[in-house]
């Protein structure tokens, strides 16, 4: 179960009070509540556009709310000073999608980039450190290739690494398992358990990959459509009986009932002469 | 109907654009301050990212600077003998090469060059940065983006600018001499004396202001259209013609209006 000192229990990491965001005048999330506290790992789950990306945007501080508000750590990162958005930053680390790794450097200087950046190490613990990150997710030997040579699950885990690498206590991983194949994402899974484990961090995990998010997770959010669908541990999203949670955990697409009229309005709506 | 559409489209285009000076002017302040407040908050702009710019834009385009401003040199000599020689007037050659090379020609070829060379490798870059997320990664690192990316560039190009529009000047000046004295039987040590007999300061001055203009201009251009990427591959290709196609123009009508204010 999650690991907790009594500093930390049930404190609130990350604080979402009915978010409400557009894109364009598209809505995309529609007031979403979520509460992330210390040491647990969050899984947000959802189809393609369900919002689970835009969510994450905003919790990381890159996209401003329309409606409602993010704290982090106890404090709104769209009120703060640029100094303090960045000292928040520091307790945060990121694995995208596609690990973002710098095509300019390579893995290691990779992982030793934020260190470079903030602090005022020597160049030997600089390196020291970025090589003990890269031990712990395996990839060891690997310090000199670029990221273009490595391949897809390497470069998730050279990106992890570079995201632990200022000891962060809230980690975020956008779709780890995406592009993955099932042995690798396991492995990833495992390294996210363990790193949790070791590090008492806590942990945000974006994926539509329904049994990695089982694997993982303490409590799962299931957004539909930028609506929170159900918010709840493992056990409680499985059994749940709302039909949309049964269906995404079925795969079953949506039942759409078809009006004939609104068909054939579709069909010929932008069309000339009709 | 469809003449409310149009006005509308105008009215939009208009916004658009005023946004992206907007935007052109956010980014240039942001770099000076990064430059020159950055490192008393502990976010320098890095010597070392300065000097891999100052590579790139400057000292790899210099070949081409050179043989580009010196053939210029040449073509205006050919023109310039010619023309004169309907009013006997051969011998003006020089000073009509010395102040438009000077003036107008080193600082405009060294500039397109610029902005060809470096303007879409500069929009290429950081265009696949923003894809690939590389610059969401530096922000929730606590890394300005403009900090990291846009800074020494601006700073590269107003050491880089003056230097190539000196290097092109003296280039052109070399081509020009060397083809009015085979010509018209001159030294190049005579034509390079005369030259400096009617140059002044001020006219070589005219040419460097501009050319910080210029390298300005090149950067905000290719930087602003390298973060506005999206839609893949399509768009970093469109961004890449933009930022050439927009700076270049930009250029020659920024020189324009410079030319009015400065030379009458």
């Amino acid at each position: 179960m999650v690991v907790e000192s009594e500093s930390t229990k049930d404190e609130l990491v990350i604080d979402v009070q009915d978010l409400v965001t557009y894109y364009g005048t598209r809505k995309i999330l529609d007031q979403v509540n979520l509460q992330v506290l210390a040491g647990e790992i969050m899984v947000i789950m959802g189809g393609s556009g369900s919002g689970k990306s835009t969510l994450l945007r905003h919790m990381l501080a890159l996209n401003k709310p329309a409606a409602g508000a993010i704290r982090l750590f106890g404090k709104d990162p769209n009120k703060l000073s640029a100094p303090q958005l960045h000292a928040i930053r520091q307790r945060m680390g990121v694995s995208f999608q596609n690990g973002a790794l710098f095509n300019s450097l390579n893995v290691e200087e990779n992982v030793a980039f934020p260190l470079r950046e903030h602090t005022r190490l020597d160049e030997n613990t600089i390196r020291i450190m970025a090589r003990m990150k890269l031990e712990v997710v395996n990839l060891a030997g690997f310090e000199k290739l670029m990221p273009s040579q490595l391949s897809g699950g390497m470069v998730k885990r050279a990106a992890l690494a570079r995201a632990i690498v200022m000891d962060p206590s809230l980690l975020f991983f956008d779709e780890p398992s995406a592009g993955l194949d099932p042995v690798v994402s396991a492995d990833l899974d495992e390294l996210i358990l363990r790193l949790r484990d070791a590090m008492k961090v806590t942990i945000v995990v974006v994926t539509h990959e329904l049994d990695s998010a089982f694997r993982i997770a303490d409590r799962i959010l299931v957004l539909d459509k930028g609506k929170v669908l159900i918010l709840g541990t493992v056990d409680e999203v499985k059994s749940s009986d709302n039909k949309r949670v049964q269906n995404l955990l079925n795969r079953k697409s949506e039942d759409v009932i078809v009006n004939p009229d609104e068909y054939l309005q579709r069909l010929t709506d932008d069309l000339a002469g009709l | 109907m469809n003449t409310r559409k149009f006005i509308e489209r105008i009215g939009e285009k208009t916004i658009d654009a005023i946004e992206e000076v907007g935007y052109h002017f956010s980014l240039l302040v942001e770099s000076f301050y990064w430059l020159l407040v950055g490192p008393f908050v502990k976010q320098p702009v890095r010597l070392h990212y300065i000097f891999s710019e100052m590579m790139k834009i400057g000292v790899l385009a210099i070949p081409v600077v050179i043989l580009l401003s010196f053939s210029n040199g040449i073509m205006m000599a050919i023109q310039g003998i010619v023309t004169l020689q309907e009013f006997n007037a051969e011998s003006q050659v020089v000073p009509g090469i010395a102040y438009s090379v000077t003036r107008e020609f080193g600082v405009l070829i060294t500039a397109i060059v610029v902005a060809g060379r470096s303007g879409s490798a500069i929009a290429a870059r950081i265009g696949s940065m923003q894809m690939s997320q590389e610059v969401d990664a530096l922000r929730v690192m606590g890394i300005e983006p403009v900090r990291h990316l846009v800074a020494p560039i601006i700073f590269s190009m107003l050491v880089m600018m003056p230097i190539l529009t000196i290097m092109a000047d003296s280039a052109a000046l070399i081509g020009g001499g060397l083809y009015t004295g085979f010509v018209l039987k001159l030294s190049l040590g005579t034509f390079i004396d005369r030259c400096f007999d009617v140059l002044v300061v001020y006219d070589v001055m005219q040419g460097l202001y501009k050319s910080l203009i210029f390298g300005v201009l090149i950067a905000l251009v290719a930087c602003s259209n390298g973060f506005s990427v999206s839609g893949g591959a399509e768009g970093l290709g469109k961004a890449t013609t933009r930022s050439v196609v927009m700076s270049i123009a930009m250029i020659v009508m920024v020189d324009m209006i410079f030319t009015y204010f400065l030379s009458r």
